[in-house]
């Protein structure tokens, strides 16, 4: 058997474990995605799958308990009450006023939406405000930029 | 100054856009007056872009709020430091600031190279004025950090609106290493495109020989080292700012720092096999070519937000540049593949599995997978949602899954690389040099489980930690050995002129040794523990080793900031050790409440210690703290990687007298030699 045959042999085994491995930690970690008026669509078992929920947090909804944090996401006049069970503490932009957060966990069947992991991220920090030519307009994107932060490139 | 710098903007988008044109017309045409200009024209970008960002710069320093990036970005009170850090924070100005490294980078190289490599330059000067002008072409019109605040007047004229003062600086950036952090990865990123504008146009110029990989290996390795910073110099900032205990969460833009990182690692190692060999030409010059894509594809995510990122800092319109550039790029490379791949022909194939040669395509295979496995779960949400319509994304299990055998498994060849010969390797020889490194990583493991390190992988990672290690003191030890006998220097004397001998060779192992080190550092997060409580001063709690009591709880007052503090002294064993800090400030300018994270930090362990905020029900301070072991290696195992580097950018210096090439007196390491830069006849000599 020459090198190049061994060669292919073991990089096919590699690859294959690899890919196994991949597959394992895919099924294990996968979330879909969705959008408070998405998430209102779903039935069967999309409705059991683990999910990542985009919103904004609704002024003066947080509310610390023992052991978790409840509050409340809102976007365009949807909510979705949101109970954080995870152990680390959230970050600090999830307190600002109008903070974008993305839950990832599981939907109840009492429609409560338990999360094990928050993201969030101050929707006016990081982009410019209004300037020239501003467009009030523009709808919140799918990921729910602020229509005059998106605006401002 | 904002008018000069948007027109100095606008002379260098014409600037490059000659460079771009008058380079291919001097190619055909080989008209020498007309491939000057072109260098020249290059050369010209660096002071023009410079005083487009001398011109914003000075607009932070004059508290210009009328300007809206500067209104954006800055204020009044804001320390002169962050106010250069201001610079990049934001996409107009950070993507004003990659044309201006890559113009650094142009002049360096042109300068460099003027007078030498008529056949080849003419090429690269083109290729980085492509690359170039397109970045202009951003900073003139898709991100303009030049835009003043402004609203119509009823004669058709503009009325500046200026603010009183600015909005600040985000205070998470207001930290040491995040001034550093984005300028070393933009140092990294951009300084990719040197070694692409070489591969892209020896390959154009059918350029013969291995010529330009030796004129690109020191730029690589630069843009490497930079990279390698920007990432540990973010991953901290993560760790010592965020406050979640953590230092890499597998986060979109953390990803796109490391894809690059990964196929350049692959790069510089296999670089080696068409330098000795002649082999691998065609996936060499494909290495450097996805390195330089990826870097793009980076600097397209983390600023095009098509990806949903905790710092994925800004949504617009500019994604649609970047997948045009990035399409006409992946169209050039491939064109100029097809048309001239005969010139990539390999001198050789490969001749055993237990030889150098294989340790190198199995370490590229890997680095390879694993770059590919990073960039298939970053992107998966998009593909995803292009395939099956919804969007999924897949977290940190899939990638610690696929990644930490990578890992483990480069660890493994990083200590057997060495102990090979190119071409073939005796089993015998294998056997003999790899009894004694291999023996001790098994006692070192055996100790480790008997301190209670008693997780397979990071076990695993000890031994093969401590395997390496013993390898690459082998080496230095037989070299030093050798010369020691032919010369009378004494042992570190002999060491420091083997290394000054080969700085490549021995440069790499003490980059191999720094790796070892953050490995070894990774490691220890199998073993993280974290604790919840409500600490009232006066109360106390146990985490590990530590006993954490509650002195006191009060407030402070900052320059713009006023800070609920915790004290919180630790003891070890029952003795009084350390006290700590925790904060949370509240900065009333922005409106943002930040965490300020307290460590105690040693080899052994970190003590990370958060104050969350008072817990509503009780009304007690809520603590955070975490036991981190290691984590500190990693750091210096950082600084490791860097001063390897830099010793293997060195060049190396020829001494009389034999070396440790000598096959009687070295054994295997001098049948395995991997000096390029010596050419000694090492095949010849030892075959």
């Amino acid at each position: 058997m020459n090198a190049r045959v061994k060669f292919a042999i073991g990089a096919g085994v590699i690859l294959v474990t690899l890919g196994w491995l991949g597959w394992l930690g895919a099924t294990e970690s996968k979330a879909y995605y969705h959008t408070l008026a998405g998430l209102a669509k779903l039935k069967g078992p999309a409705l059991h799958q683990r999910m990542r929920v985009s919103g904004y947090v609704k002024d003066g909804s947080i509310k610390r308990l023992n052991g978790k944090v409840d509050f409340v996401l809102t976007e365009q006049g949807r909510t979705l009450p949101v109970s954080y069970v995870g152990t680390n503490p959230l970050p600090d932009t999830f307190y600002e006023k109008h903070a974008q957060a993305l839950v990832q966990g599981r939907l109840m069947p009492n429609g409560e939406f338990v999360a094990d992991q928050v993201e969030a991220k101050c929707a006016s920090k990081y982009v410019a405000s209004p300037v020239v030519g501003s467009r009030a307009s523009d709808p919140p994107g799918v990921r729910g930029m602020s229509p005059a932060a998106a605006a401002a490139h | 100054m904002d008018i000069l710098g948007s027109f100095a903007l606008i002379l260098a988008l014409m600037t490059a856009g000659y460079a771009f044109i008058a380079g291919i017309v001097g190619i055909k045409t080989r008209n020498p007056l007309v491939i000057k200009s072109a260098r020249r024209a290059g050369i010209a970008l660096f002071p023009l872009v410079s005083v487009a960002v001398g011109g914003l710069l000075f607009e932070f320093f004059s508290n210009n709020f009328s300007m809206a990036y500067v209104a954006e970005h800055s204020s009044r009170h804001l320390p002169l430091v962050y106010k250069f850090a201001a610079l990049w924070s934001g996409q107009g100005g950070s993507l004003l600031f990659w044309s201006w490294v890559l113009s650094i980078y142009a002049f360096a190289v042109l300068m460099a190279n003027r007078k030498k490599h008529p056949e080849l330059m003419p090429y690269v000067g083109m290729v980085m004025a492509g690359v170039e002008f397109f970045f202009l072409l951003l900073n003139n019109f898709a991100a303009s950090p030049f835009k003043i605040v402004g609203e119509a007047t009823a004669g058709g004229g503009v009325q500046l609106l200026s603010q009183a003062n600015g909005r600040g600086l985000n205070p998470l950036l207001q930290y040491p290493s995040m001034v550093i952090h984005p300028p070393m990865l933009y140092l990294g990123y951009t300084g990719m495109t040197v070694p692409f504008a070489f591969a892209l146009g020896a390959l154009l110029a059918k350029y013969p020989g291995e010529k330009w990989i030796h004129l690109t290996r020191r730029w690589i390795m630069l843009a490497w080292v930079f990279l390698t910073c920007g990432i540990l110099l973010g991953a901290h900032w993560a760790y010592a700012v965020l406050g979640w205990g953590g230092y890499w969460a597998w986060d979109p833009v953390e990803n796109a720092s490391l894809m690059p990182w990964l196929t350049a690692t692959a790069f510089l190692h296999s670089v080696m096999m068409q330098e000795k060999r002649g082999m691998l030409r065609v996936w060499n010059v494909w290495l450097v070519f996805a390195t330089f894509l990826l870097s793009i594809l980076g600097t397209f995510l983390t600023r095009s937000g098509v990806v949903a990122s905790v710092h994925a800092f800004a949504q617009s319109s500019i994604g649609t540049w970047f997948v045009v550039f990035l399409a006409i790029l992946v169209l050039v490379c491939v064109l100029a593949y097809v048309k001239n791949r005969d010139y990539l022909k390999s001198d050789n194939r490969l001749d055993s599995i237990v030889s150098r040669e294989s340790s190198f395509l199995f370490n590229n295979l890997v680095l390879l997978t694993a770059a590919f496995a990073v960039l298939w779960g970053t992107l998966f949400p998009v593909i995803s949602e292009a395939v099956q319509g919804s969007k999924i994304s897949v977290g940190p299990p899939f990638f610690n899954r696929v990644n930490v055998p990578i890992a483990l498994f480069l660890l493994f060849l990083t200590g057997v690389g060495p102990l090979l010969a190119w071409r073939k390797t005796s089993f015998e020889s294998l056997r003999r040099n790899f009894a004694w490194p291999m023996g001790g990583g098994l006692v070192f493991g055996a100790i480790m489980y008997a301190l209670g390190y008693r997780e397979f992988y990071a076990l695993v990672c000890m031994i093969l930690g401590a395997f390496v290690v013993l390898t690459v003191a082998s080496e230095f030890f037989r070299g030093a050995r050798v010369i020691s006998a032919h010369s009378g220097l004494n042992f570190f004397q002999s060491i420091g002129r083997l290394t000054a001998r080969n700085t490549r060779r021995y440069g790499g192992y003490i980059v191999h040794v720094g790796i070892v080190l953050i490995f070894v550092g990774i490691s220890g997060q199998a073993f993280n523990i974290s604790k919840k409580v409500d600490l009232p001063p006066g109360s106390q709690t146990k985490i590990g080793p530590y006993t954490l009591y509650c002195q006191n709880f009060d407030t402070v007052n900052g320059p713009d900031y006023t800070a609920e503090r915790a004290t919180i002294e630790v003891l070890q064993h029952g003795r009084p050790t350390m006290m700590l800090f925790p904060e949370r400030r509240f900065f009333p300018a922005s409106g943002v409440t930040e965490t300020m994270v307290s460590t105690h930090s040693t080899l052994a362990r970190d003590l990370y210690v958060v104050y969350s905020g008072p817990n509503p029900q009780t009304n007690k301070p809520v603590i955070n703290a975490y036991v981190n072991p290691l984590v500190k290696w990693i750091w210096v195992g950082g600084l490791v990687v860097v001063l390897g580097t830099l010793l293997a950018m060195l060049p190396s210096r020829s001494g009389p007298g034999p070396g440790p090439l000598q096959p009687a007196a070295a054994g295997a390491a001098s049948e395995a030699d991997t000096d390029a830069d010596d050419k000694a006849n090492v095949l010849e000599g030892t075959h």
